[in-house]
Parts: structure tokens; sequence; C-alpha cells
């Protein structure tokens, strides 16, 4: 027990366990989203957003731009930045896209009982691993000096980098973008009907299809922003990349209470701090122990999640 | 009790039947269906046609055909059981018949997605209530004022003006509907929180939200007073003056008596008796599926 340090380095802990939690949190959105209108488990989430990583890091190949590159002037990295961050998203978007076309609409045809999709996704999530790993060689890959780390600011020890606020100030636009569109737009209505009720949001004109198509595409567009900025703060990316995070963000998911939007979020957060703090207080091997614990806990009192309701009760 | 508009005998609707092909709309679900067209033109609106539906050893409708006009109301009665829901679940979609068909404006609509069916111009209501539980009102009904909007994923993501002016027609819309029924008071609140009568009067707006042209409303008057039965009688009254042919399903004899310009009673998923309420009423085998009869007397 190092409690000594964990007092110490409070304020960087906490600095980069937020950054980590809003990571979670884009990824997390996916499997919440789906499974509140679907009551399924995407497995083959944590592969949306590998696919991602790499496609922002083909992205910037194609600008001759690899790990051994200088980092370019600031107005081009900008330039960069956003088109890997598009091109993740879109790319992301569609592999989820294709996968619930392949994986489960037909089961969905066919009245499949729950056993069948799980075992599907499990499938399509081995499919797309195994895939790029046999592409890639299992390799990984590096990141691009895009952005060289940096002390934005610094609050007594803390020094809060450049990427630390990039990627937290991302996660909150994208959130309060998400949650804007669930809640006000004609699609969101849409969604929580399905969420709430899928049968009689279809006897009232709702195209049940076309609203489990667009939750798919917005969890997959999430997850490949995550990608891109997981990229920038671990430095590398390999096809198995997405299995552990994935773990840890569908944790986040259940933690915040799954199908709900917020929770997520929230979930996103507390895994990414606590993951910090207990690294500090018992050493790095037992990072995952604690989050699990703290999981474990949290639903021994809060059985559906700390926000625990459907996403359909999600409202403004 | 007023009179049935116009008494077209059966026979006379055989022309009807088969109406001239109307373009099939490429989408249904784009909305191409007009939504509302003048009352009382007679023509045949619904024609349901041998309908048959099976339920593993259970025959829960058999062979019943009737037709309703345009702009009537056209009342579906029979004792618990007898399969009044089950058409209703047909008609709908919900339930795939066994044999027979549907037709709505001379369009087959057995075999298509319930979106579709609400696209073509039938909306319903629920014996057993199902709102959105944790949307506003006034976001229930316009999860079915939605239906008609034909704003693109693109321009809703995007956020383009058109998709923020279909956005405030909506809500309009809605909030014109909840006037309509009289509930608009409780607006924003929570549906699951309004009292059971203002959550029936709810399911109606959010029907009409959809622009149908045949709206099924499935005993919309349960566990009413009176009083509330009275003011539904008006309501429905007024759905009609709004252009919009009624199929009723109703146990409350007054309530059907009162509003239907011509009813056909169920029993056993068989048709019994088809006609103008006073008709229906004396028929004695109606009374007898209604009150029983005694053995000895059958």
């Amino acid at each position: 027990m190092h409690f000594d340090d964990l007092a110490h380095n409070w304020g960087p802990l906490t600095a980069s366990g937020l950054a980590q939690g809003a990571i979670y949190a884009l990824f997390a959105l996916g499997y919440t989203l789906v499974y509140g209108v679907l009551r399924l488990i995407n497995f083959a989430h944590s592969e949306v957003f590998m696919v991602g990583s790499y496609a922002a890091l083909i992205t910037w190949g194609f600008f001759g731009l690899d790990e051994n590159s200088a980092t370019p002037p600031a107005t081009e990295v900008i330039g960069y930045v956003v088109l890997g961050v598009l091109v993740a998203a879109a790319i992301s978007g569609i592999t989820a896209l294709v996968v619930e076309l392949v994986a489960y609409r037909p089961l969905r045809r066919h009245n499949a009982p729950p056993l069948a999709f799980l075992i599907t996704a499990i499938g399509a999530s081995l499919v797309i691993s195994e895939a790029v790993g046999v592409a890639t060689h299992r390799n990984q890959r590096g990141v691009p000096p895009l952005i060289q780390p940096a002390d934005a600011f610094t609050i007594g020890n803390t020094h809060v980098t450049n990427l630390e606020i990039l990627i937290i100030l991302l996660t909150l636009v994208m959130m309060v973008g998400l949650d804007r569109f669930i809640n006000r737009t004609r699609l969101g209505r849409g969604i929580r009907a399905v969420a709430q009720s899928p049968d009689t949001a279809a006897l009232m004109g709702v195209n049940k299809d076309r609203v489990i198509s667009l939750v798919f595409l917005i969890g997959g567009l999430m997850a490949g922003i995550a990608a891109v900025m997981y990229l920038f703060k671990i430095g590398t990316t390999r096809y198995d990349a997405g299995f552990s995070l994935g773990i840890a963000a569908f944790t986040a998911a259940v933690l915040g209470g799954i199908g709900n939007l917020r929770g997520a979020v929230v979930g996103g957060i507390i895994i990414g701090l606590f993951e910090n703090y207990g690294s500090a207080l018992f050493g790095s091997n037992y990072r995952n122990v604690v989050t699990f614990v703290v999981l474990i806990v949290i639903l021994m009192f809060r059985p559906s999640g700390i926000l625990g309701e459907a996403l359909g009760r999600a409202r403004a | 009790m007023s009179e049935p508009h116009i008494e077209t005998p059966e026979w006379e609707d055989e022309t009807a039947r088969r109406p001239v092909d109307e373009p099939i709309p490429a989408d249904p679900v784009a909305g191409t269906v007009p939504a509302q067209r003048a009352p009382s033109d007679g023509q045949a609106l619904l024609e349901v046609d041998n309908l048959s539906l099976r339920f593993g050893g259970v025959l829960a409708l058999d062979r019943v055909s009737f037709s309703l006009r345009e702009g009537e109301i056209f009342g579906l009665i029979g004792p618990n059981g007898a399969g009044k829901t089950t058409c209703f679940n047909a008609l709908t979609g919900v339930y795939k018949p066994s044999g027979g068909e549907i037709r709505f404006r001379g369009q087959v609509v057995t075999g298509r997605k319930k979106h579709q069916i609400t696209a073509m111009g039938i909306a319903r209501t629920f014996q057993n209530i199902r709102l959105f539980p944790e949307m506003t009102a006034l976001e229930n009904v316009m999860v079915g004022a939605d239906a008609r909007h034909k704003t693109s994923v693109i321009s809703a993501l995007f956020r383009l003006p058109r998709h923020w002016r279909e956005e405030r027609e909506g809500r309009e819309k809605s909030m014109e509907l909840l006037r309509f029924v009289g509930i608009d008071h409780r607006a924003g609140e929570v549906s699951r929180n309004l009292s059971y009568g203002e959550q029936r009067r709810l399911e109606i707006a959010r029907a009409l939200a959809t622009e149908p042209t045949l709206l099924c409303l499935d005993e919309p008057a349960a566990g009413f007073n009176p009083a509330e039965k009275d003011s539904l009688l008006k309501l429905i009254r007024a759905i009609r003056e709004r252009g919009i042919t009624v199929l009723l399903i109703e146990h409350d004899m007054r309530l059907v008596m009162g509003v239907c310009d011509r009813l056909v009673v169920l029993e056993f998923g068989k048709k019994i008796a088809e006609g103008v309420p006073a008709e229906v009423r004396d028929d004695p085998r109606v009374v007898a599926a209604y009150l029983g009869v005694p053995a000895d007397a059958a």
C-alpha cells in the first residue's frame, strides 16, 4: 500500500484518469446504445474500435506519416488530426453497420433465441480481429508523432497535458451532441420509442430496422473517435487492442447502468479514475483487480448500475 | 340514435371490392399515401375477406369477412375471446393470418410490416394501454407524428433547417391533437404519471398523429365511468368529423349502439351477425351470445 504515493500524485492521477475514462466513455456508448434497443451485448464492438484505430493510421500513412516521421507544422497537425478522426469514425461506423447486417439482422428475421446472438457476436469479434491480425502479421503499429505531449497548464504538481485536454473536451462535445440528438430529434425519439416498447413503436410507424442500424452507426462513430484518442494516448495499436479495452468499456457501461447513455459516461470516468488510483495504491499489477472490485461493490448496492435505468428512460 | 348515413346494400359494393388499380407507392414508408380523404363517398375502405387465424389447434378467426366504407363508425363486438383483438392484430401486422386477405383501399395489407401498414394510413390504440412510459405526453404523440416526416438520417444528424422545421411542425401538430383529445394541459408530463383516462386519450392522440384514414380503437372505454364514456362518445364522433373512418372494438353495448353506423358481431372466431345497431340488437343469435341461452331453450 502506497498511500503517500496516492496522496502525493493525486492531481496527475486524476487528470490522466479522466482522459482515460473519457475514452472508455466514448467506447462504452456503443455497448449501451445497442443494449438499450436490442438487449444484446455486441461483443464485436471492441473490434469496431480496433478497426477505427487502423483506419486512422492507414490514412496518415497515405501522407507518408509513420512513427518515425518528424512532427509536421501545427496547422498541418490540425488537418491530420481532424482527418484521422473523421476517417476512423466513418470506418468504425461502417464496420458496426456491416456487423449488424451480417451477424444480427438475419437472426432477428428468423426470431433466433438470445443465445444465438451471443455466439454470432463472439464469432464476428473473432473474425474481425483475426483477419486484421493475419493481415498485419500480428505486429503492433506505432502512431506518427502528431501531438507532442506538452503541459497546457499546471496546478501545484499537476501537469495537465494538451492531449488530456483535447480528449476530455472532445468527449464532452460528443456527449452533449449525442444527448441532444437522442432527446430532441425525431430519430432520437424513434430510438427511445423502440427502447421502451419495440412493438408499439413499430405500430406507430417507427421503422425498427432503421433505428437499429442507426444505433449501430452511432456506436461505431463514437468508437472510431475513441480509437484515435486512444492512439494518441497509448501510441500504438494491435489487432487485439480492442479486447482488453473493450472489457474495461463494457464494465463502464454496466457500472453506469447499461442502456443509459449518461451512465456510460459516469461509468467510464469512474473506471478511468480508479484504474489510476488503484495502480498507485497497490502497484500497476493490481490495476484490473481494483477496477473489478469497484464494479462488484457498486453492483452489490446498485444492481442495475449507478444510473441504472433503460436508455428509453434517459430524458432531457 | 342516428340513422346510418348511406345504406348501400352489401352487393352494391361488389364494384368497389376490386377498385381500379391505384398506383402502388414505390415506398410505402415514405408516406406517399394521402393522409385523409373526404368522408362518406361510400367506397369500401377496408375489406376483410375470409380472414382466418389459427394458433396451434385453436381457430381464433374462422373465415371472417366484412367491409368498411369511408367515413363510417364501424363496431366490432362480441363476448370475451370472440377474436376481436385478434382481428385488430391481423389488421395491423402483429399476427400473420393463416388464410384470407385484408385489403385497404384495394391494396393488400396482409404480409406487410407494421410500420408500412401505419404508413398506408391505419392506426390503432391498445386494449391494455401501451404508451412509451418514460416519454412526455407530447413526445408520445410526436413519435406518431414522426411517421409522416421525411427528414433523412443525414439531415437529422447534422440538424439541417428542414429537420428543425419538421420538428416544429410536428410539435405544433401534436399539441393540437392533445388539445383535441382534451389533455393538452398535461403535455409536459411523463406519460406514466397520467391518469388512466388521460392515458387512454393520449393513445388516441398518438394514433391520430400518424394521420390515419382508418383508426382502430380497441376497447377505448374499458374502465370508464358513464360520464367518461359520454365524453369518449363525443370524441369518437369528432374523430369521424375529421374525415377518419373508425373501427371500434367495444364491450359496452350502450356505447356501441349509440355511436356505430354498422357493426359486426363475432363469437368464437366466427361472424354471427352484421348490420345496423337496431338489427343486430334484436338478432336472436347476438342475444344468445351475450346473455347465454338456457339449455332447454336452445
